[in-house]
């Protein structure tokens, strides 16, 4: 690795002493004599297994529940459904206000995703849990289910989540995040070309090598101790307050030690439910995803979609930009909101345009809910918005790394979101991409300069 | 779920175990992965003190035991072209554990060793209980689901002519996983001219099948690009892949054809 | 559930337990033993977190049934190095930043060893063949490779040089 001091001489400091320098982790002594303990390194007298009951179906009412051939397993201990949840409705996010909750912590009325959570049995053994688990009988009436975003919003569809309403999430009082600078249509008139693509990606699954889980022990007075592998300990511990309507201080969160996570850890779904089982046995609990349910019902990347239509002119320069993108949430809102938002702050991507226009939909569909994972709503935008510039540039037979220095943000510009760019260094990083691959570059994109825009 | 474990004393002795649900434990990366996601009550048979992990090598002809591990295969100097068979199987771990005698019934897209197997017309070793019997694995295969309840000992084959036995499997993760799709074949010449070719797959179908259509294609004729295009076309004819983590059926059979093509003109 | 005697050498001390019929050498070290040390990835043979070593190999121990290890010499992370002291891949992975969750981390070393007792200067195919049941999702395999080949140079005599 190399670091390069020589850019931005005089306008910033440069005392990065550690950036290229290799430094050994303060845990990896732990790491590498299996020392570190992991949420699950642990022993408890009396721990119980809590195995989840969950939904085969994309989108059905729950007509019944019956738990009585279940209770009945050698070694089951208590059985939970919806009832014995105090807050049973939350969404992680209403801790920043976004809103609606929309997600039960034990399904009730309906599900909404095949593998959703319905009933905790929790039993002295694993394997008398998973037989258990087995014998729990849900009569179901199966709904019509949606999977694609926008026959999601076709009027007609089935509505997925009730408690928004309608198949999308509402932004004050919008039906999508909008970004509107300039006037694109006018620009697309006068453009010398106009270019029009769509792009869409899968959900993509983090594949932890540790599974989500947590360890719920009751300590004295009435408080209760959460070893847990999530990667968001305070949302967990105040979103559980919440759902259990439990003062705060009783509840005390271990953790910080993940095996893997990579965003998929910070959706709060083992530990309330742990906790409420733990309080209501007052013995510890131990809630773990096995590899399938990791692969299944752990939130992946969201799925998008994604339209982008651009005004070009022959010299290189792009003059409008119209984004459509649409984010599968799937079945509640988890972070995929916050993940929509980015995403249109993301757009059109580091180039100044100066007419932009962007829907971002947050769209609710039957599939696994998605969530975080590192630089959602964004990387998916960036993928898309990459291979336009190559199209683009390819369009009018335009280098694609010169293309992108010609429209690259410079500092002082303006950018659809009304904020003028400081600190930009995408014109030095195309150049020095260039430079390691031998990448020809003419003159002036070689002398380019993100601190002005040449003339 | 109750699980108990026994070692059989002699082969004879398995057969009856299996009559009243026993089953024979050999390496255990299937069964034990069965075990520990929730499989019912089981009594298992194990055929560790039958000495069936050894490997013989007498005038051409080689008999692996049934417990012969594919690690114990890839380091056998005698049996070189087994080697990028034994080793695209799993990663040392599971190589050190898995058995030529289990590979016989691994569901797909596991049984790659299987599909290098059938293109050597292996013969398969098996008790039933009463005497032990001798089958073709081609027969074995077809029968596969009724002959677990027969203890397999041995599998014996003619090591293949210098040169002549070709094998890929295609992966999603290198430098090893499951079968996208796996090719093993046979292909002997004679005065220039292609004699008795064998083709086998793996992947493409619930166990490992031969390729009859493409080696038809290939009989008596000059190997050359040409004739290889030609049976390429035809090699997943008599295939019936599934879809799973690993590939689609589709994939699976437009990808077969240009792996078959690399594998021979290479 | 029945329990039945097992006798094995665990990190060359004589060990005898009772153990579940069925049960794992996995859930038997770490549920039994508390060597935590082996970790629980999959339970079915996929990610290797689990891999111990075996009368000189590699095994899974998720993969592994307890009772099947009468008589054998397991070798778990623990056993590794005396305490205190520190293997030269254990070093290695530590200097070279090749664990970063830590998750994968006693599985690799553990391969990692069983490939250099038998192949003290390894290519770097040789080092990509022996944790290819090894899973690693985020440290990345280029610098648990480079820890490996890395550790083997140190190993090896210096009479023994490589041309």
């Amino acid at each position: 690795m190399e670091y390069r001091k020589d850019y931005f001489t005089g306008t910033q400091t440069q005392d990065l002493t550690e950036v290229g320098v290799t430094r050994q982790r303060s845990d990896v002594l732990g790491h590498v004599t299996g020392k570190t303990q992991y949420y699950a390194d642990r022993q408890f007298a009396g721990l119980l297994h809590l195995k989840m009951v969950r939904s085969p179906h994309h989108h059905a009412r729950i007509k019944s529940i019956d738990v009585a051939k279940a209770l009945k397993v050698p070694g089951v201990v208590r059985i939970l459904t919806a009832k014995d949840v105090p807050q049973n409705i939350y969404t992680i996010l209403c801790l920043i206000q976004v809103e609606p909750n929309d997600e039960p912590v034990l399904a009730f009325d309906k599900v909404r995703f095949k593998g959703e959570q319905i009933v905790a049995v929790l039993a002295e053994s694993e394997a008398a849990a998973r037989d258990a688990a087995a014998k729990v009988k849900i009569v179901y009436e199966v709904l019509p289910a949606v999977f694609d975003v926008e026959e999601a919003l076709k009027p007609g569809a089935p509505l997925v989540n009730e408690y928004h309403g309608r198949n999308y999430f509402t932004y004050e009082g919008h039906h999508c995040r909008r970004v509107r600078y300039g006037d694109v249509e006018r620009a697309f008139a006068k453009a010398d070309h106009v270019v029009e693509e769509m792009y869409q990606s899968s959900p993509i699954e983090h594949a932890p090598t540790e599974t989500t889980g947590c360890i719920v022990v009751p300590d004295q007075n009435d408080r209760y101790t959460c070893y847990s592998n999530t990667q968001a300990l305070y949302f967990t511990l105040d979103n559980t307050a919440l759902i259990l309507n439990s003062p705060f201080q009783k509840l005390r969160l271990v953790g910080g030690t993940v095996g893997g996570g990579f965003g998929g850890k910070v959706d709060v779904i083992t530990e309330p439910i742990a906790f409420l089982a733990a309080m209501l046995t007052k013995r510890p609990v131990k809630y773990e995803y096995s590899r399938e349910e990791e692969m299944q019902v752990s939130s992946p990347r969201a799925a998008e979609r994604i339209y982008i239509k651009d005004g070009l002119m022959k010299d290189g320069r792009i003059t409008a930009r119209k984004v459509t993108l649409y984010v599968d949430a799937g079945a509640y809102s988890r972070h995929s909101p916050y993940g929509t938002t980015k995403a249109a702050a993301h757009m059109p991507g580091p180039y100044t345009i100066p007419n932009v226009w962007v829907d971002c939909h947050c769209v609710y569909t039957n599939r696994t809910p998605s969530s975080a994972m590192r630089g959602f709503g964004v990387t998916i935008g960036d993928f898309a918005l990459e291979v336009q510039m190559d199209k683009l540039a390819r369009l009018i037979g335009m280098d694609p790394m010169e293309f992108r220095i010609l429209n690259a943000y410079r500092d002082g510009d303006m950018k659809a979101h009304q904020k003028q760019v400081e600190g930009a260094a995408l014109v030095e990083c195309v150049q020095a991409a260039a430079d390691l691959a031998r990448w020809p570059l003419c003159d002036r994109s070689k002398t380019a300069s993100s601190l002005k825009r040449e003339v | 779920m109750s699980v108990t474990l026994s070692a059989a004393k002699q082969a004879r002795l398995v057969p009856a175990v299996q009559a009243k649900g026993g089953r024979i434990i050999a390496g255990g990366t299937l069964i034990v992965a069965d075990l520990n996601y929730g499989a019912d009550s089981v009594a298992l048979i194990t055929l560790d003190r039958l000495g069936f992990d050894k490997i013989a090598v007498k005038g051409g002809k080689v008999t692996l035991g049934a417990m012969v591990t594919m690690a114990a295969v890839a380091r056998d100097r005698r049996l070189k072209f087994l080697h990028p068979v034994a080793n695209s199987i799993g990663g040392p771990a599971v190589r050190a554990m898995a058995t030529i005698g289990g590979n016989l019934f691994a569901p797909a897209p596991y049984g790659d060793m299987t599909a290098a197997l059938l293109t050597l017309d292996a013969e398969i070793t098996l008790h039933d209980g009463k005497a032990t019997r001798k089958l073709p694995i081609e027969t074995f295969l077809a029968q596969r689901r009724k002959l677990q309840k027969h203890c397999v000992v041995s599998i014996s084959f003619a090591a293949p002519s210098a040169g002549t036995f070709h094998y890929v499997k295609v992966v999603r993760r290198k430098p090893v996983s499951a079968s996208v799709v796996t090719i093993a074949a046979v292909i002997p010449q004679k005065a220039g001219k292609i004699k008795d070719a064998r083709i086998a797959l793996g992947a493409m179908a619930a166990n490992a099948i031969r390729a009859r259509k493409a080696e038809a294609a290939l009989e008596g004729r000059k190997l050359g690009n040409d004739i290889i295009a030609t049976a390429a076309k035809l090699i997943a004819a008599e295939a019936s892949p599934a879809d799973d983590a690993y590939a689609t059926a589709w994939y699976r059979r437009e990808i077969a054809p240009v792996h078959f093509v690399r594998l021979l003109a290479a | 559930m029945t329990k039945v005697p097992v006798e094995f050498t665990l990190n060359t001390r004589e060990q005898n337990e009772f153990v579940e019929t069925g049960s794992t050498l996995l859930s038997a070290l770490r549920d039994r033993l508390g060597l935590y040390g082996t970790k629980a990835g999959c339970h079915q043979g996929t990610c290797g977190a689990c891999t111990v070593i075996i009368d000189g190999e590699p095994h899974l121990s998720c993969l592994t049934l307890a009772e099947r290890c009468q008589g054998k010499d397991v070798t778990t992370l623990e056993g590794l190095a005396p305490a205190g002291a520190l293997h030269p891949l254990q070093q290695a992975f530590m200097d070279g930043f090749a664990a970063q969750c830590g998750f994968c981390t006693p599985g690799m070393i553990l391969a990692a060893k069983c490939l250099l007792d038998r192949n003290p200067d390894p290519t770097r195919d040789e080092v990509v063949d022996a944790i290819s049941g090894n899973i690693c999702r985020c440290t990345g395999y280029e610098p648990i490779i480079a820890a490996i080949l890395t550790a083997a140079q140190g190993m090896r005599k210096p009479a023994r040089k490589r041309a």
